[in-house]
């Protein structure tokens, strides 16, 4: 009995640090991809309109991607490894579908975006014009690039098909059928669609609340209007996405959804009705003070008015994903998406009536929105993963079998060490973030682009942030 | 008959963790020097010399990795969870390290100076947990079941300690010497100032590591003494004699390139040492690379990408580093 308590919480505390390490982590390839693919948005219009509002904007947000990226880059290297120290007979048994997915992902992606990225942060004064945005291009292709493969690889362990067990390990044969793996196209969808909202809602929220001080430049503005833009056109189609992605979800991991939608049994003759609010409790096997709208849940996962979905009895005990953390988390997450929905038809209301830079409450409503984008998405990976559960690799294997057996004394070392790295390292680097989001863009302010200087000094001194030594070196000239 | 795909998967691996030890080394060994540069105008420079290339140089450690778990599962497994505390600790060294890049030049004076000590403490700390990695891996694990079966502290011995300071002393020549190509004047004249008595340093403990390896591993003794590898290998030793007098000459006349150049042979050299003394193993000290070998249908399916795409990433990898070639000057307008 002692070993099995001790090994629970070594299994415990292994997942925690995954989550935690994987939580921190995931913010800052969300905000990479949504900002390289903005970056070259803004120095596309800069090349071809010529107006210095896109130039500030680029030079502003290319130094909060500095920082974020740093943040990504370091962050990532622990996920990398980690498969192996913590999750070693995972690793050991799948590793021949993961694997080779990862390694695509380094070779297609993580290279491209740091091979370029120097030359773009750095290079202004040492390529032309033409190839500086052609490394911008790059960057933002390998933040695609990457969301692609780690995405199979996650939907893989989701969904898995394609492969065949022998030996007591994974062997693939058939490698479109593991990419391509049923639900792949839903989740690499409604994950790029959240890292462009949750990097919109921060655009936005930046420039609102400068224009809340009475800071309204042109590029201030158009920052905000473009955000708006993003949200109101990508808000709709996201939960499009998130509605397909749920269909799939209820065909592949029906545990998940009756977890999800706090749903025991179903009553014969009778529809399944939507708890929009209530307490699962996962040992009484019902769902406490249930707020519920009838025919709605039929209505949404079956899209017929009688249709049933399975109910979490159905499963062995020990085969149900934990129904209290996702019913919530779920429900956080469309909570924002509603908002966000709101946010974008409010502002194309006020844009209509040219009034979108001017509406006080408006502008309060999308600063406080700013996090929005990256909680939803938080809480939406906390749904999935934990409804996975209680499997690593969906009735494959479970999370249990794939831990390494490490002593809870070295698990709880490791654990300690991440939580006060990664909070004050972290912690201090989104500080830096928003304190160069403060400063603003400067105006006429811009990469330096002085012809004489070319190659007697570096474009960025020292570093792609250096927010106090750039300003006199880009306004000197 | 067919190709032998783990021999070219650990050929594959060998040269991407070459490459990490090589570009990371550099890069690390410039935060290991900060402590001997004092001027912030100086750390300036040194950061700056690094700034474009640290992202891509530390990218190499992740291929090493994802081609490890792609190839080799069973060691990715074994090597990473017998060596859990080392490498989560050289992790955060890394995270620290990187961020301070960033972080240095977004703080007001006081957090500067602090965000440097992250900076060489960082540096520090993952590569001395490198050092002690390879000190591990050397000496072997215990395996038994597929798993990994020894203690938590296996990796805590002498010599593992031995090896984790002898290689600051190599990442620290090879940002000497990179700092040499990179810098001019009175900074250029202390890194060769220091290049000397580092390279010294290294030579020696190159020198106990080739003595203390073959002592306490009776199988990796019979393989360099035996008849005919003594001569075949007998290069190796020759090789890192001269490069080490030919450093220590050339550091102190005006060459720029060279010094920088005959540290990277000796890192070569001392690479290959460990590749004739564990070869083929991957799980030191009797797990072969065919041994731990994943699924044909993995290893193929990679290797058709990494054959194809590495020689573009060497390709644009080099074109970032011609980009910013030459000195790094204190920039006019940064005051």
């Amino acid at each position: 009995m002692d070993t099995s308590a001790a090994s629970t919480t070594a299994l415990e505390l292994a997942r925690w640090q995954f989550a935690f390490t994987v939580s921190f982590h995931i913010i800052f390839p969300a905000l990479t991809i949504g900002l390289a693919s903005y970056l070259v948005t803004l120095e596309g219009l800069w090349l071809w309109k010529q107006e210095p509002r896109y130039r500030e904007l680029y030079y502003f947000w290319a130094k909060i991607f500095a920082i974020n990226f740093a943040m990504g880059v370091v962050s990532g290297i622990v996920m990398a490894y980690q498969f192996g120290t913590n999750w070693s007979f995972f690793s050991t048994f799948a590793g021949g579908v993961t694997g080779p997915l990862l390694a695509y992902e380094v070779l297609t992606a993580f290279f491209l975006e740091a091979g370029f990225l120097g030359v773009m942060l750095f290079g202004w004064q040492k390529v032309g014009p033409g190839l500086h945005f052609f490394a911008t291009i790059m960057v933002a292709t390998g933040t695609l690039i990457s969301t692609v493969w780690i995405l199979a690889s996650n939907s893989w362990m989701q969904t898995p098909t394609g492969f065949t067990v022998t030996d007591g390990r994974v062997v693939p044969i058939d490698w479109l059928k593991v990419i391509f793996n049923p639900s792949f196209p839903y989740r690499l969808l409604h994950m790029t669609a959240a890292a462009y909202l949750a990097t919109g809602l921060f655009v936005g929220a930046s420039a609102a609340w400068h224009m809340l001080r009475g800071r309204s430049t042109p590029a201030i503005r158009t920052m905000f209007s473009m955000a708006m833009w993003l949200i109101v056109v990508l808000t709709p189609i996201q939960i499009f996405i998130g509605d397909q992605h749920g269909l799939n979800t209820l065909e592949y991991q029906p545990a998940k959804v009756a977890a999800i939608e706090g749903h025991w049994e179903n009553v014969p003759g009778e529809s399944v009705p939507l708890i929009l609010f209530g307490w699962p409790d996962m040992a009484a096997e019902k769902t406490h003070y249930a707020v519920q709208l009838p025919f709605l849940g039929s209505l949404i996962l079956t899209h017929r008015l009688y249709g049933e979905i399975p109910g979490l009895k159905q499963f062995p005990p020990n085969d149900r994903p934990n129904s209290t953390i996702v019913f919530w988390t779920f429900r956080v997450m469309v909570g924002l998406g509603v908002l966000m929905l709101a946010l974008g038809l409010w502002g194309l209301w006020l844009r209509w009536k040219a009034d979108l830079y001017a509406s006080k409450p408006f502008l309060h409503f999308a600063m406080w929105m700013g996090p929005a984008g990256l909680i939803a998405l938080l809480a939406g990976w906390i749904t999935t993963e934990v409804g996975r559960q209680p499997w690593v690799v969906y009735n494959v294997m479970r999370t249990a079998e794939g831990v390494s057996n490490h002593s809870v004394l070295a698990l709880s070392i490791a654990l300690i060490l991440f939580v006060v790295v990664y909070c004050v390292v972290f912690g201090v680097g989104l500080g830096y973030m928003l304190k160069v989001v403060a400063k603003g863009p400067d105006e006429g302010g811009g990469p330096p682009v002085d012809e004489d200087n070319l190659f007697h000094r570096p474009a960025r001194p020292m570093s792609a942030a250096s927010g106090d030594i750039d300003v006199p070196a880009a306004t000197g000239n | 008959m067919g190709i032998d795909l783990p021999l070219i998967w650990a050929l594959i691996i060998g040269f991407g963790l070459m490459m990490y030890v090589i570009m990371d080394g550099f890069d690390l060994g410039v935060g290991i020097l900060f402590p001997f540069v004092p001027a912030r105008g100086d750390r300036d420079l040194m950061v700056n010399s690094v700034a474009p290339v640290w992202d891509g140089n530390e990218t190499w450690l992740v291929l090493g990795g994802a081609a490890l778990l792609a190839a080799f599962p069973l060691a990715y497994s074994v090597v990473l969870s017998a060596l859990y505390l080392p490498i989560v600790v050289m992790l955060l060294g890394l995270i620290l390290r990187g961020v301070a890049f960033e972080f240095r030049m977004n703080a007001d004076r006081g957090p500067r100076h602090a965000w440097d000590t992250v900076f060489a403490c960082g540096s520090y700390i993952a590569t001395f947990c490198q050092g002690l990695i390879l000190g591990a891996f050397i000496q072997g694990f215990v395996v038994s079941k597929n798993a990994f079966a020894g203690g938590g502290l296996d990796w805590l011995t002498p010599f593992s300690v031995f090896t984790g300071l002898a290689l600051l002393f190599a990442y620290a020549l090879l940002g000497a010497t990179w700092l040499i190509i990179k810098t001019e004047g009175d900074l250029q004249e202390r890194m060769r100032a220091l290049a000397q008595p580092i390279a010294i340093t290294l030579f020696v403990a190159i020198v106990i590591v080739s003595i203390w390896t073959p002592l306490s591993h009776p199988e990796i003794a019979a393989r360099w003494f035996s008849f005919p590898n003594i001569i075949l290998f007998s290069p190796v030793p020759v090789l890192v004699v001269l490069a080490t007098l030919a450093l220590l000459w050339a550091v102190n006349r005006d060459f720029h390139a060279l010094p920088f150049l005959l540290a990277l042979a000796l890192v070569f050299l001392g690479y290959s040492g460990l590749v004739i003394s564990l070869w083929p193993n991957i799980i030191p000290p009797s797990i072969s690379i065919w041994d731990a070998a994943s699924p044909p249908q993995s290893m193929g399916f990679t290797l058709v990408g990494a054959l194809f795409i590495i020689p573009f990433i060497l390709v644009y990898t080099a074109w970032a580093y011609t980009v910013f070639r030459g000195k790094v000057r204190a920039g006019e307008g940064y005051h």
